[in-house]
């Protein structure tokens, strides 16, 4: 007997032979026959909201957790339509994501993942009160390296930091830059100030000391609109908004100086998209052609600065109105396709099922650079398995 | 339930039977895992008008929704659809039970096969013993040509079929 | 800059015989000083503003002595701001670029006036300036109504006392706001431009106390400069989002110096969250890209292009409409190239909807 319910499944999916492990995705033989890929934003998510991270944390912030909780400046909330992917959820029930070895099983394995970059979306960075911030960052990567890092070789991880108090910062970062599975630091979509300000400067130190690279992921912020013009209404918005976020980020790394500081420094775009990529570079060269003269410390233009030390990762990826532009922004970008990631989201809403994330099928050089080749030169990892 | 190797989704909302491929043209998700809701129309901001007789899939992946009636995608019904198939229910003199049949106008009813279906509980019970199984989920949008945009793709012949009308 | 016409005659194809009507959707007129507004301000402001250090608004979108400003060519004696003196515009834009209508933004920042009785007042005055010494003087000129849009309700007052004049075609409105401009607080400003048949002009800069940033206050001016895109980006997402084109059919807005190469992929990306989300905001009801191509409408200085003549051509048609262009100088602003570059790499049938049949359709010029 097989029972198609009246309504769906709607809290956890429902394990079949027919249908487990590749619940995410459709398609068991496309994942099988092309090469292994890099995924570049892949979420370990915390149970319980912090919940998982109670056995990590101190009795002094046990007690602080259990009194007054997590505390981040309030207000901006939407109601959504989808929430993480419903498929996802671990048969235990819990967060979907929560679990490396349903990720493993649902993820990693089906889909021929070679490696895979987390990124867990805490709440450390938010916290207004900055020590406990720095408490939850602290447990936070350990409960990576305990839950994660150590049961799974192919996963690598981000470095939670309380980006808002950079010598915390830097100490939580000196304190995981010995473990290379720890490959970057992590700011939230909108930081208090815009990313280049010398204020966040401390951390770029360390992580060009470290060489670990710097990334700012979609959403996250310390209270700020998503926008230049104040709170939008609805959560389509508030989900266009991270690809302007993220360019008002890029253009403060490159105009206050960032990367002629710390020239070994590479920041990653994560999760706003590329295709304002080309444009803003060259707005950025049109403004500075003009304006140069109120940022003399600029040794070169700045989309060469782009050029160097941004990199992209691909979902959500813009779909163009015909298939023709998709070549078109690759031209565009120029060089600096050679900097655009593959990353599913896996396993939120928005995710993209690895062999569906481009609107066109990639010409075999590309679609290698972007799934494994780019990703494996910035970080390090090995060739082709 | 699985029609000619393709995974096909049946529905019952309202009291009506509804049947829908199970394959995404976004992405390939098993389209019919996603939740049921009702249509939302609306003719000024602020307006929400639930349609219950206007039942949509949203997919599970993006939330992309599909008319349950005519598998036409909500968002762009002009150029984007899922396979529908029309769903009759008729009594099964062989047992007790009613019977569902799964077809595509328009084409021969080679295509069609009943199944043997009881409610229970709200549950819409196919009763698939009696019936050969090929146990595939469609492939994927593989046949993708160079330059293809994704959504706009239908897999296999369905592309080209009207969608089931009820 | 003195004669953009000729650059166009001697640069490109376009221009060699056939030239077209030539219609300026953006040119700035400046307030001089604040004293050229006193014969159109109240006792109490005229007194106010003399024995107080209040001596008008301040200008921080374009500032002062920027190269971006003021371009070679424009610049006034006695330190006067370009652009303030009518006979020059006169002489510089309409009547050396043989203009049929120059279209004037005037970006007086009433919105960094948080003193609603001022704002009012200022921007009333503002108005009656524009009306007696720049609509009156000249036939080809038409003009921006400058409201409070920090006040809806007082802006939509405004809008209803000069809306009607024949020289107003649209009302201005910083694209740096306190709220998006597609939020229902504004519902009353859009009523009235909807009801005297104005365009909505969102026009670069603005200053009301909020950062132009999702990150905060930037350290350069060059980062507003070049971010401003991203907020003209967010205003686009808010007004079709919030269903203003729903509400007010006939509607259109113009983006003045907001840039135009960003626009295709944006609407890539806005058309495929709205695939996603459509569901929370059921009123709209095609493609965001499709409002936008019926609704919306750009000046074409600047244009933030590419090295390549190609690729520039390709970003032009990712927009996917030779409906949204509409020539600009800027004057008196300084851009990194010129406008006939755009018009070089169009089709001569889309140069000259851009060069002034947009216009023309835009702000119903007969």
């Amino acid at each position: 007997m097989v029972a198609t319910r009246h309504r769906p499944p709607q809290t956890e999916f429902e394990a079949s032979p027919s249908t487990a492990p590749l619940a995410f995705g459709a398609s068991r033989s496309a994942a099988s026959t092309r090469p292994a890929l890099i995924d570049c934003d892949l979420h370990n998510e915390l149970h319980g909201d912090v919940l998982a991270l109670v056995p990590y944390l101190s009795d002094r912030w046990k007690r602080h957790l259990e009194t007054f909780g997590v505390r981040s400046p309030a207000g901006g909330f939407f109601p959504r339509f989808m929430d993480h992917r419903e498929d996802a959820r671990p048969p235990s029930g819990r967060r979907a994501g929560s679990e490396v070895a349903f990720t493993r099983s649902q993820y990693l394995d089906p889909f021929r993942v070679a490696y895979g970059i987390l990124i867990p979306l805490s709440p450390a960075a938010s916290q207004q009160n900055h020590e406990f911030g720095a408490a939850l960052a602290t447990a936070c990567n350990d409960w990576q390296v305990a839950e994660w890092l150590d049961p799974e070789p192919r996963l690598r991880a981000s470095i939670v930091v309380p980006i808002e108090a950079p010598d915390l910062a830097v100490a939580e970062i000196r304190r995981r830059a010995g473990d290379p599975r720890f490959v970057q630091v992590q700011f939230t979509g909108r930081p208090q100030e815009p990313m280049g300000r010398r204020k966040y400067w401390p951390i770029y130190e360390a992580c060009q000391e470290y060489g670990l690279k710097v990334i700012s992921h979609a959403f996250g912020s310390y209270g700020q609109p998503i926008t230049g013009a104040g709170w939008p209404s609805f959560y389509l918005e508030d989900h266009v908004g991270p690809a302007q976020a993220m360019q008002a980020n890029i253009i403060s790394l490159v105009t206050e100086g960032v990367f002629d500081r710390f020239p070994d420094l590479k920041v990653i775009s994560v999760e706003n998209g590329a295709g304002w990529l080309p444009s803003l570079m060259w707005r950025l060269d049109a403004s500075w052609s003009l304006l140069r003269e109120e940022v003399p410390h600029l040794q070169m233009a700045p989309s060469e600065y782009v050029r160097r030390h941004i990199w992209a990762t691909s979902q959500p990826m813009e779909e163009p109105h015909q298939p023709h532009q998709f070549g078109e922004f690759i031209e565009h970008l120029g060089s600096l396709a050679d900097h655009i990631l593959f990353a599913s989201d896996y396993p939120h809403w928005d995710a993209d099922q690895p062999d569906e994330a481009f609107p066109v099928r990639l010409a075999p050089d590309l679609e290698h650079k972007i799934y494994y080749g780019n990703a494996a030169a910035l970080y390090g990892l090995g060739e082709t398995k | 339930m699985d029609l000619d190797g393709h995974s096909v989704g049946v529905f019952h909302v309202e009291g009506e039977y509804y049947a829908l491929l199970n394959w995404c043209p976004h992405q390939g998700a098993r389209l019919c895992e996603g939740r049921l809701w009702s249509g939302l129309e609306s003719d000024v901001p602020g307006d929400y008008a639930t349609r219950t007789d206007r039942a949509v899939i949203a997919c599970i992946y993006h939330g992309w929704e599909f008319d349950l009636r005519t598998g036409r995608s909500v968002c762009e019904p002009e150029r984007l659809r899922v396979r529908a198939y029309e769903v009759t229910v008729e009594p099964d003199h062989t047992s007790d039970q009613d019977g569902v049949t799964l077809g595509r106008p328009s084409r021969t009813n080679a295509t069609a096969r009943t199944f043997p279906v009881t409610v229970e509980h709200g549950n819409i019970v196919v009763d698939l013993r009696r019936t050969p199984v090929s146990g595939t989920v469609p492939n994927g949008p593989r046949n993708l040509s160079e330059g293809e945009i994704h959504h706009t793709h239908i897999p296999s012949e369905g592309s080209l079929q009207p969608g089931g009308t009820r | 800059m003195t004669s953009l016409s000729n650059t166009l005659r001697t640069e490109t194809p376009l221009a060699a015989g056939n030239v077209t009507e030539l219609i300026d959707g953006d040119v700035h007129n400046v307030i001089p000083d604040t004293h050229a507004l006193f014969p159109y301000l109240s006792d109490h402001w005229r007194e106010h503003i003399t024995n107080t250090l209040f001596k008008g608004v301040p200008e921080t979108s374009y500032p002062r002595w920027a190269p971006t400003t003021e371009r070679p060519g424009s610049e006034l004696p006695n330190w006067r701001q370009a652009g303030s003196d009518l006979s020059v515009v006169t002489r510089d834009v309409l009547d050396a670029d043989g203009l049929s209508y120059a279209v004037l933004c005037c970006t007086y920042a009433i919105d960094s006036l948080h003193n609603p009785d001022a704002a009012i007042a200022m921007a009333r005055a503002v108005n009656d300036w524009q009306i007696s010494e720049w609509l009156d003087k000249d036939e080809r000129l038409r003009a921006t109504i400058v409201v409070p849009t920090q006040l809806p309700a007082e802006a939509a007052r405004e809008i209803d006392r000069v809306g009607d004049h024949p020289g107003f075609v649209q009302v201005g409105m910083p694209v740096r706001s306190a709220v998006p401009y597609g939020s229902r607080l504004h519902a009353p400003l859009w009523e009235a431009i909807s009801r005297k048949r104005l365009v909505g002009a969102i026009h670069f800069g603005g200053a009301p106390g909020t950062p132009p940033t999702p990150s905060g206050w930037p350290s350069y001016y060059l980062e507003e400069h070049v971010g401003m895109a991203q907020v003209f980006q967010t205003q686009v997402v808010s007004l079709v989002t919030e269903g203003i084109f729903d509400l007010h059919p006939d509607l259109r807005v113009v983006l003045l110096e907001a840039g135009v190469t960003w626009m295709g992929p944006f609407l890539w990306r806005f058309d495929k969250e709205w695939r996603n989300l459509r569901r929370l905001v059921p009123w709209v009801k095609r493609a965001p890209s499709a409002y936008v191509r019926d609704h919306i409408r750009l000046t074409i200085q600047p244009v933030d292009a590419p090295p390549s003549d190609i690729q520039l051509r390709q970003a032009i048609e990712q927009i996917g409409s030779d409906e949204m262009l509409v020539y600009s100088s800027d004057y008196p602003h300084r851009h990194a190239s010129e406008p006939s570059r755009l018009l070089s790499v169009v089709t001569e049938a889309h140069a000259a909807r851009i060069r002034s049949a947009n216009a023309r359709a835009l702000w119903k010029l007969t």
